[in-house]
Formats: C-alpha cells, sequence, structure tokens
C-alpha cells in the first residue's frame, strides 16, 4: 500500500533533508567527498555501505556531532549551519543504544522531554505511550544492566522517540540483535514508523535490512553516493558493478561489446563459445567496449540436456559444489575458463529423479532479461 | 570456563597473605598488652589506649592530620578531575607533554626530592611554614593520583552517552552534571579516598614543610618509635587499622548494598 | 551568539589551565629552585645559603652560583656509595619483589572469577593502612629478642638469637612488605588477561608446562612485570623510611643522606645538590615509567 508513495519522483516535492556539495575530511582523510542528497518526509531511508564508506559520517553530522567541512545540510528549508546537537530537532538511536546506566528505562525515555522543560504531568503520559509502543510497560523501572539486548534496542527506540523528532538517525539499529529477533524486529520498526509518519533516516552495512526495511536506499563507497533507489531498482538495475556485488549475490561475466541488433546486445566473452544476447535498452555502448555481465544467480538455469541450437546464453561447465539450503539449493559450476558461476535453484518439489550431482557437466542458460550490462 | 587452583597456587596465595597480614595481626595483639616491653606478653589489658586518649600531643597531631588530609584531598579531588579531564577531552593541547610529564613525576619521584623542593619553594616565596605548606604540598602530590584514578575511569566511559544526552537536548554542561560526572562519580569518590589517605599517611614531605604548631600524627609517631618501641603506638596503630578497616569493608557493603537495592526495586 | 561562545571558550579553557598552573607552581618552579640552590653556598643565617635572589642584582647573583657543592659529591665518595647501595639495595628489592610477587600475582589471576575482587580488596587493604605503622610492626618482630627470634626459638630452630635489625636484611624485608602491592596489582592486570587456552595450545603443541610458562606467560605479562618494577624501583631508591628505621646506622642510603644533610647538618644547598644527584640517577627509569603508562592509560579501548 506504501508502493504509492514516491515523493522522490515528484519534481515539485520539497525534500526534508537536504545534502548540498557536503564534504568532510578528517585531516587528510575524506569521509564524505561532494554528496549531495535529498531526503524527503515520511521516507524510510537506507545510507548503506561497507564500513567506511562515510555513512556513520553522514549520519553524524545531520545529528551535529560533526560539521562539514563544505557544503550545506537544510532540514525543513532551514540551514543547519553551526546549530549543535542538543538543538536540532532530530534524535538518534545509537548502534550501542547509549541508555544512561545510571537512570532507570522510564528516566531514560524521559530524559529529552525533561531537557525541554515539559510539564510533569505531560512528561509521564508521553513517557507511558512510549513505553506502550515499545510493549515496555512492566519494565520502566528496571535499569538497562537488568535488560536484554532486545528490550535495551527498544528503549534506546523510545528514548529517540519520545521528543517526535523530525527526523529518527537509527545506527546500526539491528546490528547488535540476534538473526531471529533482528528479523522481527524490522518489521516492527516499519509498523512504528508507518503509525507515526515519522522520517527514518537508517545506516546499515547489512543489504538485506536495507532491502527489506527501507523505501529508497543510498549505496555509499568511498565517501560518494553510488546510486540512490527503491530496493527493486538497486537490485534488478544496479548502475555499478560494486553495488551488484554489495546488493545480493551476482555472477559477473566480462567481454565486449560486439554490437546492437533489434536492441539486443551482442557480447562477447571468454566464458562462452558463442556471443551473450543481452536485453539492456538502456545502456549507452560502443562496439569494442569492455563491459561486465551481472546475472543474478537464482536467474540463472543449470541443465544436463544440451540446449537446442537457437537457444541464448549457454555457457558450459562441471558441478564443482553443492549447497542444499532447504527451500534453495546453490550449484557452484566451474567453466573452462576457471570462472566459479553460482546459481540457484528454487526446490519447488520434494522428490527429484536423478538429481544433478557432483563432478557431472552440466549446461547453465540465462534469459537475456536477466542480466545487466555494466560499463567498466 | 573453569580454572582449578594447583597446590602451588594455593600455597603462593596463603603464604603471601600471611606475610601481608601477619605482622598487622601482632601488632594489634600487642597493643592489648599488659606489659610495656612491646614484645614480652604480660597479659591482658586495655591500659594504652586509656593513655592515647589522655596523651594531649598525640590527639593533637591526630586532629591537625585529620584536617590537612580532609583539605588537601577535597582541593586535589577538584585539581585531579580537572586534570583527568583535560588529558582524556582536550587532545592534544599545547605543552601537553609537559602536563603528562607533571602528573607522573610525582607519583614516583622519592618523597625525599619532592618534600624539599616544597620547602625551598616556601621559604623562596617566604610562606610561613605550618599547617597551610603542608597542605599544599599534599595537595600537589595527590592531585596526581586523582588525576590517574579518574583518567582511567574516562578513558574506559562511552562518549555515545554523552553524545545521547545532547542528541536529546542537553547543552553540555547539563550533559556534563547529568550523565558524566554521576558516572565518573565513583572513580572520583576513589580518588579523594586515595588523596586522603595518602595524606593521612605521609612523613617525609610532612616533615620537611612542617613548621610551629603543625605536628602531624606520622611525625609524631616517627619521633616516638626513633626512641623506642612503645604500646601506646601500637594502641593509635590499632585504631587506624581499625578505622581504616571499618571504612572499607562498610564502602564495600554499601556499594553492595545499593546494587541490590536497585535490583529488588526492579523486579 | 558570538558573545556566548566566547565566554564559553574561556570557561573551557579554564579546565587543563587550573591544574597546569598548580603544577607548574608547585612543582616545577620548586624544582628550578632547587637546581639553583645546589649552585649555592651554606651560610648561617635565614635562609641559610648565599646568594639570596634579588631583582636588583641579577648579575651578582648568577656571579656567585658555583658548582661547589657537586664537586664536594665527586671528592666525598660517601655520597657515590651512598647512590650505589641506593641502587643495589632497591634493585635486590625489585628482584625479591618480583620473586615474591609473580606467584601470589599468578595464583590470584587463577583464582575462580567471584573469589577474585576479594582477593584484589585484600592486596590493597594493608596499602590503606599506615605506611609508617606497618614499617613499625616490624621492628618488633626483627630485634634481637623480638617476636621471631621468640617464634624461632620456642620451636627449636634456633637458640641464640638471630640478628636481623639494623642489617641490610630488615631493609629488604621492609621494601618488599611494604611495596608488595605495586608489585602484585600490575603483575595480575595482565595475567588475569591473558587468555587460558593459550597456555593449553602451548601444551597441546608439545610445550612442557615449565617451557610454556617461559615462553608464553612471561612474555605476555611483561608490561606488568615492567610496570611493577619500576613502580617499586624507583621510589625505593630514593626511600628513607624504611632505612631509618629498619637499617641501622650501617645501611647507607642516598635517601637518608639528603634527609642527615638537611635536618642534622642544615646544610641545604649540599641537600639539594644530593637530590639532584638522585633525581639524574632515576631520571631515566622515571621517563621509562612515564611513558609506559601513558602507553598504557591512552591506548586502552
Amino acid at each position: 500500500m506504501r508502493r504509492t508513495f514516491a515523493p522522490w519522483a515528484d519534481p515539485d516535492a520539497k525534500p526534508l533533508i537536504r545534502f548540498e556539495n557536503v564534504t568532510k575530511r578528517f585531516g587528510e582523510a575524506v569521509a564524505v567527498d561532494h554528496l549531495t542528497l535529498d531526503v524527503f518526509e515520511g521516507e524510510f531511508f537506507c545510507l548503506l555501505g561497507p564500513s567506511g564508506c562515510g555513512k556513520t559520517t553522514l549520519m553524524r553530522m545531520l545529528a551535529g556531532f560533526e560539521f562539514p567541512t563544505e557544503g550545506v545540510i537544510t532540514l525543513a528549508g532551514q540551514s543547519l549551519e553551526g546549530v549543535p546537537p542538543y538543538r536540532r530537532p532530530v534524535n538518534m538511536m545509537f548502534q550501542s543504544y547509549a541508555l544512561f546506566p545510571h537512570m532507570s528505562v522510564e528516566k531514560n525515555i524521559a530524559f529529552g522531554l525533561k531537557q525541554d522543560g515539559l510539564p510533569k504531568a505531560e512528561i509521564a503520559d508521553r513517557v507511558g505511550e512510549m513505553l506502550r509502543l515499545v510493549q515496555l510497560e512492566k519494565l520502566a523501572r528496571r535499569y538497562p544492566s537488568q535488560l536484554s539486548g532486545g528490550q535495551r534496542q527498544r528503549v534506546a527506540l523510545a528514548r529517540a522517540l519520545a521528543k517526535r523528532p523530525k527526523v529518527l538517525l537509527l545506527d546500526e539499529p539491528l546490528g547488535a540483535l540476534d538473526k531471529k529477533l533482528r528479523e522481527e524486529t524490522q518489521f516492527e520498526l516499519m509498523d512504528i514508523q508507518h503509525e507515526l509518519g515519522m522520517t527514518f533516516v537508517v545506516v546499515t552495512h547489512d543489504q538485506e535490512e536495507a532491502m527489506t526495511m527501507a523505501d529508497r536506499i543510498a549505496v555509499m563507497d568511498h565517501g560518494r553516493i553510488v546510486q540512490v533507489a527503491t530496493p527493486g531498482e538497486i537490485y534488478e538495475q544496479p548502475k555499478t558493478r560494486f553495488i551488484a556485488e554489495f546488493v545480493g549475490d551476482v555472477n559477473i561475466l566480462e567481454g565486449h561489446v560486439q554490437g546492437q541488433e533489434n536492441g539486443l546486445w551482442h557480447v562477447k566473452s571468454p566464458s562462452a563459445e558463442a556471443p551473450l544476447t543481452i536485453d539492456d535498452p538502456d545502456e549507452v555502448l560502443h562496439s569494442g567496449q569492455a563491459v561486465a555481465i551481472a546475472v543474478r544467480p537464482e536467474k540463472m538455469v543449470v541443465q544436463r540436456e544440451k540446449p537446442g541450437p537457437d537457444a541464448l546464453n549457454v555457457l558450459t561447465g562441471e558441478v564443482w559444489d553443492i549447497g542444499y539450503l532447504g527451500d534453495w539449493t546453490v550449484y557452484r559450476i566451474r567453466l573452462a575458463t576457471g570462472e566459479i558461476l553460482r546459481v540457484s535453484c528454487a526446490n519447488v518439489s520434494r522428490f527429484v529423479e536423478s538429481p544433478i550431482d557432483w563432478d557431472e557437466q552440466v549446461y547453465v542458460t540465462f534469459a537475456p532479461g536477466a542480466a545487466v550490462i555494466l560499463a567498466e | 570456563m573453569t580454572r582449578r587452583l594447583s597446590l602451588f597456587n594455593i600455597t603462593s596465595l596463603v603464604l603471601g597473605f600471611a606475610f601481608l597480614y601477619l605482622p598487622i595481626l601482632l601488632l594489634v595483639v600487642y597493643s592489648f598488652n599488659g606489659s610495656r616491653l612491646v614484645t614480652v606478653w604480660g597479659g591482658f589489658s586495655t591500659q594504652w589506649y586509656g593513655a592515647l586518649f589522655r596523651n594531649q600531643a598525640l590527639m593533637e597531631a591526630a586532629w591537625v592530620t585529620l584536617r590537612i588530609a580532609l583539605l588537601s584531598a577535597s582541593i586535589a579531588t577538584v585539581l585531579g578531575t580537572l586534570a583527568a579531564l583535560a588529558l582524556t577531552r582536550y587532545g592534544r593541547f599545547t605543552g601537553r607533554t609537559l602536563f603528562t610529564g607533571m602528573v607522573y613525576a610525582p607519583m614516583v619521584m622519592p618523597e625525599v626530592i619532592t618534600g624539599l623542593s616544597l620547602l625551598l619553594f616556601f621559604v623562596a616565596i617566604d610562606l610561613d611554614r605550618g599547617f597551610w605548606t603542608i597542605t599544599l604540598a599534599h595537595t600537589t602530590l595527590t592531585m596526581c593520583f586523582v588525576t590517574v584514578v579518574v583518567q582511567a575511569r574516562l578513558m574506559t566511559f562511552d562518549r555515545s552517552l554523552e553524545e545521547a544526552a545532547m542528541d536529546l537536548g542537553a547543552p553540555p554542561l547539563r550533559t556534563f552534571f547529568s550523565v558524566t560526572l554521576p558516572l565518573i562519580a565513583p572513580s572520583i569518590v576513589a580518588g579523594f579516598l586515595l588523596a586522603f589517605t595518602l595524606s593521612l599517611d605521609d612523613l617525609v614531605i610532612a616533615s620537611f614543610n612542617t613548621g610551629p604548631g603543625a605536628t602531624t600524627l606520622p611525625i609524631k609517631i616517627y619521633s616516638q618509635v626513633r626512641l623506642g618501641l612503645s604500646p601506646e603506638i601500637n594502641a593509635a596503630s590499632t585504631i587506624l587499622i581499625g578505622l581504616v578497616t571499618a571504612g572499607v569493608i562498610s564502602a564495600t557493603l554499601l556499594s553492595k548494598r545499593s546494587v541490590l537495592r536497585s535490583r529488588r526495586n526492579a523486579h | 551568539m558570538k558573545e556566548r561562545s566566547f565566554t564559553k571558550r574561556l570557561t573551557a579553557g579554564l579546565v587543563p589551565a587550573v591544574p597546569y598552573l598548580w603544577l607548574g607552581v608547585f612543582f616545577l618552579v620548586p624544582f628550578l629552585i632547587v637546581l639553583k640552590i645546589s649552585l649555592s653556598d651554606p651560610a648561617v643565617a635565614q635562609p641559610p645559603y648565599r646568594p639570596v635572589f634579588e631583582w636588583s642584582d641579577i648579575a651578582g647573583f648568577i656571579g656567585a652560583l658555583d658548582v661547589e657543592n657537586f664537586e664536594l659529591l665527586t671528592q666525598d665518595d660517601l655520597y657515590f656509595r651512598a647512590t650505589l647501595s641506593s641502587v643495589r639495595i632497591a634493585g635486590i628489592s625489585t628482584l625479591l619483589l618480583l620473586l615474591v610477587g609473580f606467584p601470589i600475582a599468578y595464583g590470584m589471576a587463577r583464582a575462580p572469577e567471584r573469589h577474585r575482587s576479594l582477593l584484589v580488596a585484600l592486596i590493597i587493604l594493608p596499602f590503606w593502612t599506615s605506611f609508617l605503622i606497618r614499617i613499625y610492626a616490624w621492628i618488633a618482630i626483627l630485634k634481637p629478642e623480638g617476636l621471631l627470634t621468640q617464634a624461632l626459638t620456642g620451636l627449636g630452630v634456633i637458640s641464640e638469637p638471630i640478628e636481623i635489625l639494623n642489617t641490610e636484611w630488615a631493609v629488604y624485608i621492609g621494601i618488599v612488605y611494604a611495596y608488595l602491592p605495586f608489585m602484585v596489582l600490575p603483575l595480575y592486570a595482565t595475567l588475569e588477561k591473558m587468555d587460558d587456552t593459550l597456555l593449553e595450545a602451548a601444551l597441546d603443541l608439545g610445550s612442557t608446562p615449565w617451557r610454556s610458562f617461559w615462553t608464553i606467560t612471561v612474555p605476555l605479562a611483561m608490561p606488568g612485570i615492567i610496570a611493577g618494577s619500576l613502580l617499586c624501583f624507583i621510589p625505593a631508591v630514593g626511600e628513607f623510611v624504611i632505612p631509618d628505621l629498619l637499617g641501622g646506622s650501617e645501611t647507607l642510603m642516598i635517601g637518608r643522606q639528603l634527609w642527615s644533610e638537611f635536618f642534622s647538618n642544615r646544610d641545604w644547598p649540599l641537600a639539594s645538590a644530593v637530590a639532584i644527584l638522585l633525581l639524574i640517577v632515576l631520571v631515566l627509569p622515571i621517563v621509562i615509567y612515564r611513558d609506559v603508562e601513558a602507553r598504557r592509560l591512552e591506548t586502552r579501548p
């Protein structure tokens, strides 16, 4: 239902947060490099990237703990230049949670409200409301040291939400939780964000987390944004090889453009005998150009029988490894060139007659529309 | 994992602690000796405690010592905490190397040097020796210990707690008083107690910097001990040891109780 | 806003400035004064040295300084022997402290976790009671008719009283006793952090327990060994109370020499010169110690 929400596609929409040509240097090191980015009101926005890519610095500049070396950050049209963290309508949930160990859960949640000098009764109301929201009513008087990791995470969330900030920043919000709890919490965060209609900016290095939760993802590398798009676009139309490899699994085949025919590109690759045919009309390429072809493992088919003569995109190899994951089986196929392809097959039937076995000679195919061409 | 103590480990612990505590124990036992000869047992008696309290000079020295210790430890705690904050929170300010040098050197510097140099300084600025010169000297020595204790705590302090407070709207000064200070308070108290004890204990620096009317307990005890063993000193020592032991035990119990109480409140 | 940030910076600047100034005035300046007085001559006056600094006659003041006291220190071999003997006594004491302290620290580190904080408290507790009293306690034990002799005669080990008090042995015992916590605690801190599986891995790879101790435990405990040794060695060199109360008149130590030049002979310039000499002996260990400590504190996570 929220798929109709796409303010970034509307040229008249005013962004809530705007980074304009922002650079941050720490001495010689450049953490954020001439970065421009818009985030819209009500968005669940993810900053995704490997550690050291500058995503945390970006978030800390938004919170006010770091100031840009160059460029301007605006929030709701107002410049944040020189505004200290305690005067910004932005709150943060810290990666370590940063719960005050000498204060009970309710005191932690009330801390920000007290700074605003709200009347006692209102603070109590708001704390109660927050405790209900994160389902911790019974633990109000406990101290952080007496809570489990998941409970601490909820307190940190409640504390950051209590002031009803314009923007909530979440630094690796699920990083310290175990896998099962992480999945549950992802959906809870989405529900809370939806319920409050607040703008969330999440920093994470976990692409699955970003894919699940975000309206849009900004993939960062070396202080720059490589692509900003919806999770679907990031996965299906990655702009660069870095994104294709960072988000999900991918097979990369290298080659040279031979030409275009009926809107399909022909690429000669050492990995395949016949030229590969790729349906990626948006790319502007010229003959002889070196390109990388990215194909997701689930978009490849592995078979024992030799495909017919007019089959497109046929690769030959032998089974190197088989990993049975229950819902999927992953084959690692070794091509004559020594490259290893990763092909995953959904296990749609419980019984398979003579399954493909180790060391067998097999054929791997994919449709022209399954692949993306990435200019080198 | 469960480690097992070997026979060697147990023996070394038992012998080690016996070595540490036996002399003190003997001292305490012989304070209840009826005989004037300290090392010859003459039956149980508490007479030396009575004599001790009638010893006006000793009582006066104790009172001076206590005042000096309280005053110098208080100033040292403030200065030491500031120094610790400077060392952990101010990065590389100018003269930092000299500053760390001045913080660490007095802790290992032989007391005779510190005592002599301060005395010569007080003579040079024409300050009369006595209560204040000892207080100033003790403050200088003990603030370095406070610095190290508080600095150790600040080093492990999670800065994101302060950032969280500021993020929630608390300006720097309020952040310091509502988050930083309560959390480093135990180390500040520990620093104060250390400074207090060091001041109570000091003989050498006090001897250099003392003047008329400012005889501290260690100076008094030292001059009596030089004349030979005295059962009164045993009694005075026993009281001091008793006070310190009671203090340490009650501090431990108090901190345990407050932990328990906060647990109980939670349920 | 601008005004405010200026006063803010001023108050923020006070945090390092106040302790810095205090140490400058009460630690650094006194030091320079010691240096200056060590270059002066003794006098029967108040204060008992010449020249006395006066702003009106700086040239005359500087002209009156000389190195006479240091010449005396090199001529009279008493000071040379006292220095040597101080370093020797402190060195032997430090070795003894390592021998006594290591097994204790090792035992503490291997004790069950729930007992460890109690053991640490027990090591620290004597430190909170007066140093002077703890040394005093040993006089009664070590003196010729003292408690040790009584106990050993009672057990039939000896028939003659043993002479320990007023010998160097008493000084060793006193230093080891008084400084033991300073040796045990740094050792314990490093040993406690040590991963037990390292020793198991060494044994698994065929090293004997004895060899594992020397190739695994000792190298890993090195920071503690260095810190503990320096923490004991440096103050021991300048120790005054222990040799004075336990060592008798025979035990030469430089701290004692300084004390008697000052209090008995009232020769302040010579006492200052002895202080400078002591400092020269200790400057290297103090610098090393400062570096070790600063690094330990600042590289902690």
